[in-house]
């Protein structure tokens, strides 16, 4: 049986050669697949007429689309790209094919609301998404929470804000802070605690990976903004107190205003410039950030 | 060097889906035909005759033992241009025309394109096709695939040729044909190997046989030496109207007609038939023996308390 | 050893002719020409867009059934009907065999789509009144269409090689729509973890990649496609192809026949 032995390894040589050489080629094909190729992934740009083609297989589109979108938006934040066109569409896709994807929808309040470069800087789009999003599930408690969520910190619009929480904590089952939160916002509306505690709740509700490491951006944003807000203040006083600019922080050290070289989040000394100014040791590092920033200095998206 | 040499081979199968048991279709088989022979495989339905060819023609592998074709291996290409095979109750390609059919099979065996049409036109004058030629197989009798299939196999010339029940489904006339084109293999100094449950055809065409049941080999030799070991028997006929008692023991068969007893008996028991005959004052009328068939032979292997396993008596 | 493959793909071809597959090729020219005439009194601006999108995808489909239905026969019909016998019992290698039938079908394949192509020019034609020059690119499209047959013939001979029609037919339909999927397949495996992580990756990288040769839509478009994309597609069609009839080979190889 020789020769049949021979077509045996032959045929079992070139089997695994091509195993490796399908993998291989394939990361080729990739590689030089543009990113116009994307919008096919929008074959059909109609949700209704999505719906329509699937065929009743609703869920396991859903499912696709939603995955779609978060790779979407990955693999654009990865680029650093300021544009997240797709995104909207995708999550509304999403959303019609299954109106009961929570997740979705608190990816839209996040990333379609958040400004750019971190998100699609769509916030009234967001606000449409969550509130269909209340109408198919009025109540899923969460829901109302990210609809306040996006008025409060993208839109500034405290009273619809307040409004939605409110609505929110009305819910069976609602978590007990949305009552605070909307207390909360009737009194300390604009004030960083407020935004502090949104971004912990956030962060200690999702289930969503990305929407975690974003809390986690905000809240190292927020501590900074906060530590410099008081530094600012001190300078200040030593200003009053002495008629000029503190030269270091030894100074101020010197005049017990401070305890020691005040450090950031990751434990690096912020840095008192000469005039006056607090700045960020390595500003590249914080995403979100309002204070602490060099003139002319572009903020970064935060590496996911 | 034989034609066909088949040594030790053998087939197990598993059967079952789940716990596998083991079918032997075929013991160890041994044999061995030689150039020129025509060489009859005998045996009932599922006796492995098919099993055997198939082997033969690298369709199935064996379990164990190996066989070699004009001295080559199995799988040699060399030795498969040299044959040919008909299987039993033939299929082929019931959308082409049996001369597409034959250019087909002409063109897989290596036969030069320059030949092929002349090569065709023969053939089918020899199986009696010339007419049908250009009708799809798909409207062929079934006498007239077997014919096809005969030349299918004779195409190329083949030194030895396998035939799979070659007979089967056969209409008198069919079968004599068939015959009669063996038989111009035979003249042609072809090597025949075929399978077959019709023992007449065996009787009339063979040099030798080999006759197999259940998977095992119970006879080799030429007709002739086989038939002779079986036990003779005679025919004895007298006037008379019933069977008489001394019969009982003879181990005889009887038939009563209006005027004449007719019995069959072991040759052994001869003698002693006519002498009780001759003590009850019975007319004899005729004493013949009876030639020994080969059915008689077969039928005496295959019975499950049939004489010796395997070898001659 | 050359010419018996060819013979073998020449008669597969022959015998789906005779089958009357190429009849499909009706159906698909009245789908067209209706579609063009239906779509030409409409003309809502977006005619070329309809034609192009329709014809292909019908190409696409059409070829589709044809790789399954014929595909998962080739091997498994042969053995059921027994013409495998006198085929095998002539100096033919078993494997020889396998390549004529691929060859056979994907030749079969690659003449349809050659017509069907016609067909959509014509219909484009029609609609549009002259070719413009990003038409081209139709020309891609119907190429990668191609090699995706060839992925799927060679996929169905490789099932026909082991499994009834009835499984063969199933395993290369679910492999077809998977394999469109195949990028939310490698989406899925990148959010996954552990072992489902390391499974679906696999299975991603294994599935044939039918959603990079789909470009339907952007040519759709008139966006042009570039010369590496089409070199490096080849070349995976044709590994992928390779891969399924190694497979196909070294089982068929090894069979006892019934």
């Amino acid at each position: 049986m020789s020769a049949s032995r021979r077509v045996t390894i032959v045929a079992g040589v070139l089997l695994i050669a091509s195993v490796a050489g399908v993998i291989l080629t394939l990361r080729l094909v990739d590689q030089n697949r543009t990113s116009a190729t994307l919008e096919e992934v929008l074959y059909i740009s109609s949700p209704q007429a999505v719906k329509r083609l699937s065929l009743g297989y609703d869920g396991l589109l859903a499912d696709i689309y939603w995955t779609r979108a978060v790779q979407y938006f990955g693999s654009q934040h990865m680029m650093q790209s300021a544009r997240y066109d797709l995104l909207a569409p995708l999550l509304d896709i999403t959303t019609t094919l299954d109106p009961h994807l929570l997740v979705a929808y608190e990816f839209g309040s996040h990333f379609l609301a958040g400004q750019s470069p971190n998100g699609a800087g769509m916030p009234e789009k967001a606000a449409e998404l969550v509130e269909r999003g209340i109408r198919n599930n009025p109540n899923e408690w969460r829901l109302y929470y990210n609809l306040g969520f996006v008025y409060y910190l993208e839109m500034k619009d405290y009273a619809k804000a307040t409004e939605a929480f409110a609505q929110g904590s009305g819910v069976p089952n609602a978590h007990p802070f949305m009552k605070i939160l909307a207390a909360n916002m009737a009194q300390h509306a604009g004030e960083l605690e407020t935004a502090r505690m949104l971004w912990q709740t956030t962060y200690a509700t999702t289930k969503e990976d990305l929407i975690r490491k974003n809390a986690v951006a905000h809240l190292r944003a927020l501590k900074v903004d906060e530590d410099i807000t008081e530094l600012e203040k001190l300078v200040a006083a030593y200003q009053q107190q002495t008629g000029v600019n503190p030269s270091s922080f030894n100074a101020l050290i010197g005049k017990g205003m401070l305890p020691g070289v005040p450090v950031d989040p990751d434990g690096k000394p912020y840095k008192l410039m000469a005039d006056g100014r607090i700045e960020l040791h390595n500003p590249d590092d914080f995403a979100f950030v309002e204070k602490g920033l060099p003139p002319g200095f572009q903020p970064k998206p935060p590496k996911f | 060097m034989a034609a066909i040499d088949i040594l030790g081979l053998e087939k197990t199968y598993q059967v079952g889906f789940w716990r596998k048991r083991p079918k032997q279709a075929l013991k160890a088989l041994h044999l061995s035909v030689e150039h020129g022979e025509v060489f009859g495989f005998l045996g009932p339905n599922g006796a492995g005759k098919t099993t055997t060819l198939k082997m033969l023609m690298g369709l199935v592998y064996p379990t164990a033992g190996t066989a070699r074709i004009l001295d080559m291996e199995l799988d040699d290409p060399r030795m498969k241009a040299q044959i040919g095979f008909l299987p039993e109750q033939p299929y082929f390609y019931d959308y082409l025309t049996a001369r597409e059919l034959l250019d087909y099979y002409g063109q897989l065996s290596g036969v030069p394109g320059k030949e092929r049409p002349q090569k065709i036109r023969e053939m089918l004058e020899l199986v009696g096709l010339r007419d049908a030629a250009g009708v799809q197989l798909r409207k062929f009798s079934k006498g007239m695939l077997q014919r096809v299939g005969i030349a299918q196999a004779i195409l190329h010339d083949p030194k030895v040729v396998f035939l799979d029940e070659p007979m089967s489904g056969l209409d008198p006339m069919g079968r004599r044909e068939v015959r009669d084109l063996m038989e111009r293999l035979k003249n042609e100094g072809k090597t025949v190997f075929f399978s077959t449950h019709i023992l007449s055809d065996a009787e009339a065409l063979c040099d030798r046989v080999a006759i197999i049941n259940m998977g095992e080999l119970r006879g080799v030799g030429t007709v002739a030496a086989l038939t002779s070991s079986v036990q003779g028997k005679i025919e004895l006929v007298w006037q008379g109207t019933t069977v008489p008692t001394f019969l009982k023991s003879l181990n005889a068969e009887c038939h009563v007609t209006r005027e004449t007893v007719r019995a069959i008996l072991p040759e052994q028991n001869q003698d002693a038939a006519l002498d009780g005959l001759r003590r009850e004052r019975l007319q004899l009328i005729s004493l013949t023996p009876v030639r020994t068939s080969l059915e008689e032979y077969f039928v005496a292997q295959v019975q499950p308390n049939g004489a010796t396993a395997g070898g001659r008596q | 050893m050359n010419s018996r493959i060819f013979h073998i793909a020449a008669n597969t071809f022959r015998e789906a002719v005779r089958d009357r597959v190429l009849y499909n090729l009706i159906a698909f020219a009245l789908l067209m020409s209706g579609a063009a005439i239906l779509v030409g009194q409409i003309s809502i601006e977006i005619e070329r867009l309809v034609v192009i999108n329709l014809g292909l995808t019908a190409v696409s489909l059409f070829g589709v059934v044809i790789a399954i239905f014929i595909g998962i026969g080739l091997v498994s019909k042969e053995i059921d009907k027994r013409t495998l016998y006198t085929v095998l019992s002539r100096p033919v290698r078993r494997w020889e065999f396998i390549t004529g039938k691929f060859f056979g079908l994907a030749g079969t394949l690659a003449v349809n789509t050659f017509l069907m192509a016609i067909g959509v020019f014509a219909a484009l034609l029609y609609v549009s009144h002259h070719f413009q020059k990003s038409d081209g690119w139709l020309l891609v499209a119907l190429y990668f269409i191609a090699l995706q047959f060839v992925i799927l013939t060679a996929l169905a001979l490789f099932f026909s090689s082991f499994s009834s029609p009835l499984l063969s037919a199933v395993f290369a339909f679910a492999l077809f729509v998977i394999g469109s999927f195949a990028e939310d397949l490698r989406g899925f495996a990148r959010m996954a973890h552990g072992l489902e992580r390391w499974l679906a990756t696999a299975a991603a990288y294994l599935v044939p990649n039918f959603s990079a040769l789909n470009i339907i839509s952007s040519v759709a478009h008139g966006q042009p496609v570039s010369g590496q994309l089409i070199f490096y597609n080849s070349l995976y069609a044709l590994i992928y192809a390779s891969m399924a009839l190694c497979g196909a080979v070294l089982i068929f190889e090894r069979r006892n026949l019934k």
